[in-house]
């Protein structure tokens, strides 16, 4: 395989996701950088096949049969890449093949602590904030027998276990018979022999050593700072943020057959989160732009920023949702928000029974797809709760926002109460991005830009652009090796600029007559009007650059600019133009009786029914 | 997506399983590679130290250390029952006799003379591991597991909860889509695994349950039944260890789908054996799905395709099943593949089949959304 750079002409790409196998081919072309075939197939991790390499390979026979080109050498051996290597006169072959991997899933966890109601609880507090799922809290005063949680804990095959017990200087003891029971279980990792399963020791400081020592045997095990390191403080920061490095790095992109991937490509195969942080990083601060971009998938959801803080420097935060997603956690965004949060996006009527039953359809037939326009809604009415939650989860956990560290009282030992400085302001955000395949994919742009208009409740003047295929993962692979390609192909033929949505907020007494907020203005001459609680869409030429005024109608309205004063700046027409919301933040939405006739109206409004 | 592998449920008359069987903490194993077991035995136990209790005879009956060695009825190693004299005290002139007797069945671990306490352990208790299906052990690590080889029916669910249980295969005398209420359950349930029907009731799950079945395989579960069995709303497909007294496997999904006719011809031509099951589910990379398993270790009982549905992709002629909505559950047989993509009723993009149903309509989906039955 080809490695350097400036002899690169063709790349073939991958993402395998935890649902779906995306594999994309890059060409340089007169015209510089593109990407010109893609080819999908659902990632094989489950038995029979159960071999994350079988699906890449369908992935990689649809972009051959696509493009026309050969790529895979049928003369292949076991043990070597598949791929027909460009050169020696052949005609077609890749040069290089890169992957990106998320395919692991989710994030289940193990905690374990010694006392059920202090130091479990601040681990289980540790665990759910750093979004995983707890399948079991283990505490030495739980009532159980020593087997029976060593039963439990082989049984779960969790992703990662966080050891927590006894306070800085305490007893040491019970944490090592904790350890102990950990390394009595040696719980094996969900699957293959690339990873030994991690576990984090955030426990008594003076017990980690001979708890490192202990479990290094069944374990990679890394020591953070005690999450309980007195009874009356509590210290969550330093756990969290090791849940979430492990996960990103060991736990997400591991799956049945990842080893057989590693040897198919000359660079190591990047968590997607990583990949897809690297571009909306590199974009942003190149840009000077306030980004904010998520990629939701079937498992997780990825949520990537780029604010100012208040110096004035460009943050970049990234979060990993690990089981908020559109296929395998569907039911688990159910359950976070509700049916009827879910259902009142919808513009049509449900029986609750029939929406239920059809999420958790998803739920154990993750790869299935919507057929039916209904369901298609259905899926983009809990991507909307699934942004939302996501971004709550962003703005708790990213660097930078959150104290780290908290003292509690007595009193508050049992309780968790937030201290931190939301930096993610979407008033001060320029630009929101939307990648995976329920935003990607979705039939109608205008779709991808109402789902992230409301699930991230825009508000203010914010261009909404969409990943046009779901490439953002494969260029930041690409742009490891060809940081130059990858630009080019991104400005080129991912980013989909959609539009940009005027949202004004108000507190009260917020509309004029007629419930008109704010006026719309486009190189001088009035336009539109914002008017309350109602939504619509006004066209602009595509690609041509405009001057957008927007005017509050009264001083109790802000558009981002403070309160009663005008927006203004240039802005360039997108696919659907200019989205006018005036349904205030939040959202003000219907009784539940008549929510269905309100999104049914908004749909019609702006064209979707 | 030209080449969709979707995950097909195994529901085999024929095949050759293994199944591990681990011991929680190290014991003895109690089969040897070769020998022949059933699902019922017990291959290996381990002994679980009883718990210690401290008896504080000084403190009980109000005297000093010294005096309770005077007065001691046991020593260390003897064996003790519930209700034994430990240790009897004279009292003033003889006259007001106090003991201390065994509150707890077990052995004498230790006297502390200093203290006046005794420690009296209870019991070990056994954990056994049966050996879950009926055939033969195939590998045995020593102390901790043994590997039993079987060959048997084996049908998997889409969707389960509960764990590991036996049980007589018993066909529900019912439609396959019959939506069952408590009356189908038969007065001779009890230690069965009944099969058949769909959509029980919470009701009908929980007489079942009371009347002792051991396991229900049936097309479909609502979720609002889930719940009410389990206690809990389920976030993600991850079980295996509630406590439910029964455990329930479901066939075709949520909803209101009959059990697949497939499943009940297998079950069906089994109906008497003893069969294994287990509802432990976790929808993931390395899926773990439920299954029953029939062990009757007939080797001249085998599928006409044996090399599995799986394997072989779409084509034309292929039965298959539609897992999703507007024709989820529908059994039918492709007619035709077309090569490129179609854009479908959602407005999407997709690789479609074209499906002739059992009721002779020919359908468009999407190949993603069909299952090889």
């Amino acid at each position: 395989m080809q490695t350097e750079a400036s002899k690169l002409q063709t790349v073939l790409v991958t993402d395998c996701g935890s649902t779906t196998t995306k594999a994309l081919l890059f060409e340089k072309t007169p015209a510089g950088w593109r990407q010109t075939c893609r080819g999908e197939a659902p990632t094989t991790v489950e038995a029979p096949v159960a071999d994350v390499t079988v699906g890449a390979m369908n992935a990689f026979a649809e972009v051959q049969e696509l493009s026309g080109r050969q790529i895979l050498d049928a003369r292949a051996g076991v043990g070597s890449h598949p791929f027909l290597e460009q050169g020696g006169g052949r005609p077609g072959g890749i040069d290089l093949y890169l992957s990106t991997s998320s395919a692991g899933g989710g994030l289940q966890m193990v905690v374990a602590g010694v006392v059920k109601e202090m130091t479990t609880e601040s681990a289980q507090r540790a665990a759910l904030g750093a979004g995983a799922i707890i399948m079991d809290a283990i505490s030495a005063d739980d009532g159980r027998e020593d087997y029976e949680r060593i039963q439990r804990i082989r049984h779960l095959r969790p992703d990662i276990v966080l050891l927590s017990g006894g306070v800085d200087g305490g007893s040491r003891s019970h944490v090592i018979e904790t350890a102990e029971i950990l390394l009595a279980a040696a719980p094996r990792p969900r699957f293959g022999d690339t990873l030994k399963l991690p576990v984090i020791y955030a426990g008594n400081c003076q017990a980690a050593a001979e708890v490192s020592e202990l479990l290094s045997k069944i374990a990679q095990v890394a020591v953070v700072e005690n999450v309980r390191p007195t009874l009356d403080r509590e210290n969550l920061g330093p756990a969290r943020e090791a849940i979430h490095e492990f996960f990103l790095t060991h736990v997400m992109s591991h799956s049945p057959g990842y080893g057989k991937l590693l040897k198919w490509t000359p660079l190591p195969v990047m968590p997607t989160p990583a990949a897809v942080g690297n571009v909306v990083r590199t974009f942003a601060e190149g840009r000077g732009l306030n980004v904010l971009c998520a990629d939701i998938g079937g498992a997780t959801t990825d949520v990537f920023s780029v604010f100012k803080n208040a110096s004035g420097e460009r943050v970049f935060n990234r979060t990993v949702s690990a089981n908020l997603g559109m296929s395998y956690s569907i039911a688990n965004v159910l359950v976070e928000t509700g049916s009827a949060a879910i259902s009142r996006w919808l513009c049509y009527e449900i029986e609750d029974s029939e929406l239920r039953d059809r999420l958790r359809n998803k739920m154990i037939r993750p790869t299935s797809i919507p057929q039916t326009r209904e369901d298609l809604w259905l899926e983009q009415a809990v991507c909307r709760e699934a942004l939302a939650l996501s971004l709550q989860h962003h703005r708790s956990l990213a660097v930078g926002l959150s104290g780290v560290q908290q003292r509690r009282g007595i009193a508050d030992i049992f309780s968790q109460k937030k201290n931190r400085v939301d930096l993610v302001d979407m008033m001060e955000l320029d630009l929101v991005i939307g990648s995976g395949g329920v935003l990607s994919h979705a039939p109608e742009r205008l779709s991808a830009a109402l789902m992230m208009l409301d699930g991230f409740a825009l508000e203010g003047v914010t261009q909404i652009a969409v990943d046009s295929i779901f490439m953002m993962p494969h260029l930041g692979a690409l742009a490891a090796m060809h940081p130059l390609a990858a630009q080019e192909v991104f400005e080129h033929d991912c980013l989909v600029n959609i539009g940009h949505a005027i949202v004004p907020v108000w507190s009260s007494g917020g509309s004029g007559a007629g419930g008109e907020v704010a006026q719309v203005f486009l190189d001088g001459r009035a336009v539109a009007a914002v008017r309350r609680s109602d939504v619509k869409c006004v066209p602009l030429e595509r690609g041509r650059v405009y001057r957008l005024r927007v005017e509050a109608r009264n001083g109790a309205v802000d558009l981002g600019r403070g309160a009663g004063k005008a927006w203004e700046g240039e802005i360039e027409g997108g696919c659907v133009g200019l989205i006018l919301d005036g349904r205030n933040r939040p959202i003000e939405m219907p009784s539940a009786g008549a929510a269905h006739a309100f999104q049914a109206d908004l749909f019609r409004g702006v064209g979707l029914l | 997506m030209s080449r969709s592998l979707v995950p097909n449920l195994e529901v085999r008359r024929g095949l050759r399983l293994e199944r591990l069987r681990e011991l929680p903490v190290r014991g003895e194993v109690l089969a040897a590679v070769g020998s022949k077991v059933q699902a019922g035995d017990v291959v290996a136990r381990a002994y679980l130290p009883g718990d210690l209790h401290i008896v504080r005879v000084a403190e009980k009956l109000g005297i000093e250390p010294f005096e309770v060695a005077r007065g001691l009825k046991v020593k260390v190693g003897d064996p003790i029952t519930k209700g034994q004299l430990l240790c009897e005290h004279a009292g003033l002139f003889g006259l007001f006799k106090s003991r201390c007797v065994a509150e707890s069945e077990g052995e004498v671990e230790f006297f502390m003379e200093k203290t006046g306490h005794i420690g009296v352990r209870e019991k070990a208790r056994p954990v056994e591991l049966k050996a879950y299906v009926s055939g033969q052990v195939v590998k045995v690590e020593p102390e901790k597991s043994v590997t039993v080889q079987c060959y048997g029916a084996f049908i998997q669910g889409v969707f389960g909860v509960g764990g590991e249980r036996l049980g007589e295969i018993k066909l529900l005398p019912v439609a396959p889509d019959q939506v069952l209420a408590p009356e189908h359950v038969p007065a001779d349930a009890a230690g069965k695994i009944l099969v058949g029907g769909c959509r029980p009731s919470l009701e009908t799950l929980q007489s079942a349950a009371q009347a002792g079945v051991q396991g229900l395989v049936t097309g479909s579960i609502d979720d609002y039944a889930l719940a009410g069995y389990l206690g809990y709303d389920l976030g993600i497909a991850l079980t295996g260890d509630e406590d439910v007294p029964m455990t329930l496997i479901v066939t075709e999904g949520f909803g209101l789908i009959p059990i697949a006719a497939r499943v009940l011809e297998v079950l069906g031509s089994f109906e008497g054996s003893q069969a294994s099951l287990n509802g432990a589910t976790q929808v993931r990379a390395g899926a773990i799905r439920p299954e029953v398993i029939v062990c009757h270790n007939d080797e001249s009982i085998m599928d006409e395709d044996a090399g599995g549905a799986g394997s072989l992709g779409f084509r034309l002629g292929s039965r298959v099943r539609i897992v999703r909505v507007p024709y989820f559950g529908k059994l039918g047989e492709v007619v035709d593949l077309p090569d490129g993509v179609e854009r479908i009723e959602s407005g999407a993009m997709a690789r479609v089949l074209r499906a002739k149903l059992d009721e002779g309509q020919v359908v468009t989906v999407p190949r993603a959304n069909v299952e090889l039955v």
